[in-house]
């Protein structure tokens, strides 16, 4: 099999360079004395695993979600907490924060799922909404200020420790790499093909007997889990988590990432949050007005490039 | 049972339903007739504020704030909706709630841009800065009372003009079957134009009318609107009277629960943990009230009749 | 809504009994019974505003009736959602060419061979190296004609394709009943000809309801004939008793003379 056809679309060759980019830059960036670059990019990679979970619902199932930053908040939360109470062992915060975030999905799509069209923005938003306000209302951990981690998951292994910046950096990294990898087995496997055909005509699924419902509600708590991981990731990397990982314009943001890169394409939610991210930094480093320049920029996006970076690059190299 | 206070509360849910009544009229029509989403009504609610108080703060006059604020919504209403929202409505509900996203970052960095980071304060007239006694030992400040009378005859007045003048008639036709009243000659661009323009005065009078209580501030529509989609959606799209039966009930529901809940709570849980539940659910509980609503009837509690939906 | 008595005769796999729907104020099925014998082509015709499509909609799941039993194979599946009364073994095809227009031909078809599989919930191996399911379906395409265009996207189809797509996803579910609406729809006079030899093809393989206007296709393929207005059978038999029956005859009495 030609592993490296893919990269003859310019869309795979410009995600290339930036998973290159995230490979090199801890050896790389403090050599130029730029070794802030490292958070940066850290954030920046655990944002595409967000960005990779939401648009296997919403690029490959349709599914516009408007709360998926809330699980963000949940695999944050349960790490946080666990360390609030002195649990820092990696072995108990991980699976729990993962098995939340897959309960709670499941709760919410079951209700959800139920609604289609702008409904079911609209109830992932308000159902997101609501576990923003019961973090807020949480004042032992810290309410709207937030919480501290002062301690790193913890291994129980001496020659693994996230405490190190390298090892945190590159099981980020893996995680994303591995995040790519389930969701370009899930979307072309038997369950993945249900899933588009639902997204395409759902009525026509359910008339070759298959129960939509039951696939899109799947699909939901898988993508909840994913971004679990991110989200116990970020309470690791920042040290701190508060409502705010979860507020409704980071769900706005993440939908973003996944536009901008290209919807229902395979690498578009990583290079999306790359090119979100990265504009966002360049331009608020112009002016701390820079959302006067970001908001009409993201309107114009969807106005005019609707396939995203993916369709911009791709665009005259193969009829759509 | 402290009945002061339940009347008290009673009241005070009220009037959040109709500052939510306000914001709901607005977005219902909007969605109802143009099938737009738009986050940014919202933004519609702050410049409302901002823009009225301060007039208000310039004049001296809340009174005139209110008065010159309606022409001023009306103009930055239709701007908006000429020209960035009319590119939207045919585009899919996606596109525009990314749109209008947008926008929100625009005018909450507008504000900021022009009126600072802080906020404005927006102070009473002194006539309308007291205390009312309603007998029984009830008090009321005599504001409150000002916004739900208002309120209410906006309501009323929303009812004469969509269900018993011309244009009323044209703009439940547009919500009806928006092809076939444009084939019958309506001018549909300008009546989504006109349509749009009354949701931006009564999204931007629910946010003025807020400041002296609350402050204008950024940001501050957000919320708002998230309450207002729950109303909406709860009442049924494109339903006026659905949206204003929703807005009172969350209102109440919303209000009666942050107050009493911790009490009712008591019956079931031990003192603390009531006492740290109780905020807690009552943040909640509207939402949960959404979610048993749409989990019975998807459609809301008045669906939308008819074609063209 | 009780369980219905047992009293279907053996050789009937699909029956209707007073099935009745209505919309509003509006009746669009009238106590309506219909029995289809195993291995018949059963034509429904009516004229417009009969109610076929209900009919259709009523048997396939997609729409519950206000009172009455629908029994398949003997078992009531009045209750039955949809996608349960496919894998019973009940398919539909659409009027309105309901196909997958992004997926390639190939694809529209692996996918009911896969719900037929039953093997869904499977997240890690490619469907696209997937040979059960890429063999019988191209198998069936050879067999519906569309042999040659299998890898090309079923949106950009010619529509007598799209139509005969159409049919290949419902058969690829494996059915021993078809629910046939308005296969013809739409269709010139040489795609006609051609449908009506595929289905004539399928006979014994597949039991079959034909809902149909062109009439042509109705006696060159229907065993037995059921006759609808505003929602109630006004006469149900054979072609030549149809043509023969003076209600019918009446009904269609201003419309096209049957031949």
């Amino acid at each position: 099999m030609k592993f490296f056809a893919p990269l003859r679309n310019r869309a795979n060759m410009f995600t290339a360079l930036v998973m290159l980019i995230f490979a090199i830059t801890p050896f790389v960036a403090p050599l130029i004395g730029e070794s802030f670059y490292i958070t940066v990019f850290a954030r920046i990679m655990i944002w595409g695993i967000a960005a990779v979970s939401l648009n296997l619902i919403m690029g490959y199932g349709g599914l516009i979600s408007f709360g998926h930053a809330v699980y963000l908040g949940i695999g944050g939360y349960t790490v946080g907490i666990l360390a609030f109470h002195g649990v820092d062992s990696a072995w108990i915060q991980w699976p729990l924060a993962i098995g939340i975030s897959g309960l709670v999905a499941l709760v919410f799509g079951a209700i959800s799922l139920r609604t289609r069209g702008v409904y079911f923005i609209m109830i992932t938003l308000a159902l997101a909404q609501m576990i923003f306000y019961l973090a807020i209302s949480a004042e032992r951990y810290g309410s709207d200020d937030g919480l501290n981690i002062l301690v790193r998951s913890d291994f129980g292994v001496s020659f693994f420790s996230l405490e190190d910046k390298m090892t945190m950096y590159y099981t980020i990294f893996a995680v994303l790499v591995a995040s790519v990898l389930v969701s370009w087995r899930l979307v072309n496997s038997r369950f993945g093909m249900v899933l588009r055909a639902a997204k395409s005509n759902d009525t026509r699924v359910q008339s070759i007997g298959l129960a939509t419902y039951r696939y899109r509600l799947t699909a939901f708590v898988i993508a909840g889990m994913m971004c679990g991981v991110a989200g116990l990731l970020q309470a690791n990397l920042e040290g701190f988590i508060s409502p705010d990982m979860m507020n409704w314009p980071r769900s706005g943001e993440l939908i973003f990432m996944v536009v901008l890169g290209g919807m229902s394409t395979l690498f578009g939610p990583v290079t999306g949050a790359f090119v979100f991210l990265m504009l966002s930094e360049i331009l608020a480093s112009w002016t701390i007005h820079w959302h006067i320049i970001f908001g009409p920029f993201l309107v114009l996006i969807v106005l005019f490039a609707r396939g995203g970076i993916a369709g911009l690059l791709t665009r005259g190299t193969r009829r759509e | 049972m402290d009945y002061v206070l339940l009347t008290e509360q009673v009241l005070n849910g009220f009037q959040l339903g109709i500052i939510l009544f306000l914001m709901a009229a607005g977005l219902t029509l909007v969605f109802g007739i143009m099938d737009l989403v738009n986050l940014a009504h919202g933004s519609l609610f702050m410049i409302g504020a901002f823009v009225g108080g301060a007039i208000a703060l310039l004049t001296g006059s809340f009174v005139l704030g209110v008065i010159l604020m309606i022409p001023a919504m009306l103009v930055i209403g239709v701007v908006v909706e000429m020209t960035a929202l009319r590119t939207l409505y045919p585009r899919d509900h996606l596109d525009q709630v990314l749109a209008t996203f947008g926008l929100i970052l625009f005018f909450n960095e507008a504000v900021r841009l022009i009126w600072g980071p802080e906020g404005l304060v927006v102070p009473l007239p002194d006539w309308l800065d007291g205390i009312v006694t309603l007998g029984f030992g009830i008090t009321y400040p005599v504001y409150r009372i000002a916004i739900i009378v208002v309120g209410l005859l906006v309501a009323f007045g929303l009812y004469l003009l969509v269900g018993k003048t011309r244009i009323g008639m044209l703009i439940r036709a547009g919500a009806s079957n928006r092809t076939m009243a444009g084939a019958l000659g309506v001018n549909i661009p300008k009546l989504f134009t006109l349509v749009f323009g009354i949701g931006a005065v009564l999204a931007g009078l629910a946010g003025l009318i807020i400041t002296p209580i609350t402050q204008a501030a950024i940001g501050m529509g957000e919320d708002v609107l998230i309450l207002a989609f729950v109303v909406i959606v709860i009442g049924g799209i494109g339903s006026i009277r659905g949206a204003f039966i929703a807005s009172i009930v969350t209102g109440l529901i919303d209000t009666l629960g942050r107050s009493f809940l911790d009490v009712l709570l008591l019956l079931f849980l031990p003192a603390n943990a009531a006492e740290s539940a109780g905020p807690a659910v009552s943040s909640m509980l509207i939402y949960i009230l959404m979610a048993a609503i749409l989990f019975f009837r998807p459609q809301g509690l008045f669906p939308p009749k008819g074609a063209g939906g | 809504m009780s369980e219905a008595p047992n009293t279907s005769r053996p050789e009937a796999l699909l029956e209707a009994e007073g099935l009745i729907k209505s919309f509003g104020g509006l009746i669009a099925t009238d106590n309506l019974s219909l029995e289809i014998t195993r291995g018949e082509i059963h034509a429904v015709i009516g004229p417009n505003g009969a109610g076929k499509t209900t009919l259709v909609n009523l048997l396939a799941g997609m729409m519950r009736p206000d009172a009455g039993h629908i029994r398949f194979a003997g078992r009531d599946i009045t209750r039955m959602s949809a996608p349960a009364r496919v894998r019973a073994g009940l398919a539909r095809s659409y009027q309105i060419t309901s196909i997958f227009r992004d997926f390639t031909v190939l694809e529209n078809v692996m996918l009911p061979v896969q719900a037929a599989q039953g093997h869904s919930y499977r997240f890690w191996r490619p469907v696209a190296r997937d040979a059960s399911l890429i063999d019988p379906a191209r198998a069936l395409l050879e067999r519906v004609g569309l042999g040659a265009r299998v890898d090309i996207r079923a949106g950009d189809l010619a529509y007598g394709e799209q139509r005969q797509l159409e049919i290949a996803i419902s058969l690829a579910t494996g059915p021993s009943f078809l629910l046939l609406d308005e296969p013809m729809a739409g269709m010139g006079q040489e795609e006609s000809q051609q449908m009506i030899a595929f289905l004539r093809a399928l006979k014994g393989d597949y039991t079959m309801l034909l809902v149909e206007h062109d009439m042509d296709a109705v006696f060159a393929l229907a065993d037995r004939i059921t006759v609808l207005v505003y929602g109630k059978v006004i006469a149900t038999g054979t072609p030549d008793a149809i043509r023969n029956d003076p209600a019918v005859r009446k009904a269609y009495l201003g419309e096209e003379e049957i031949a």
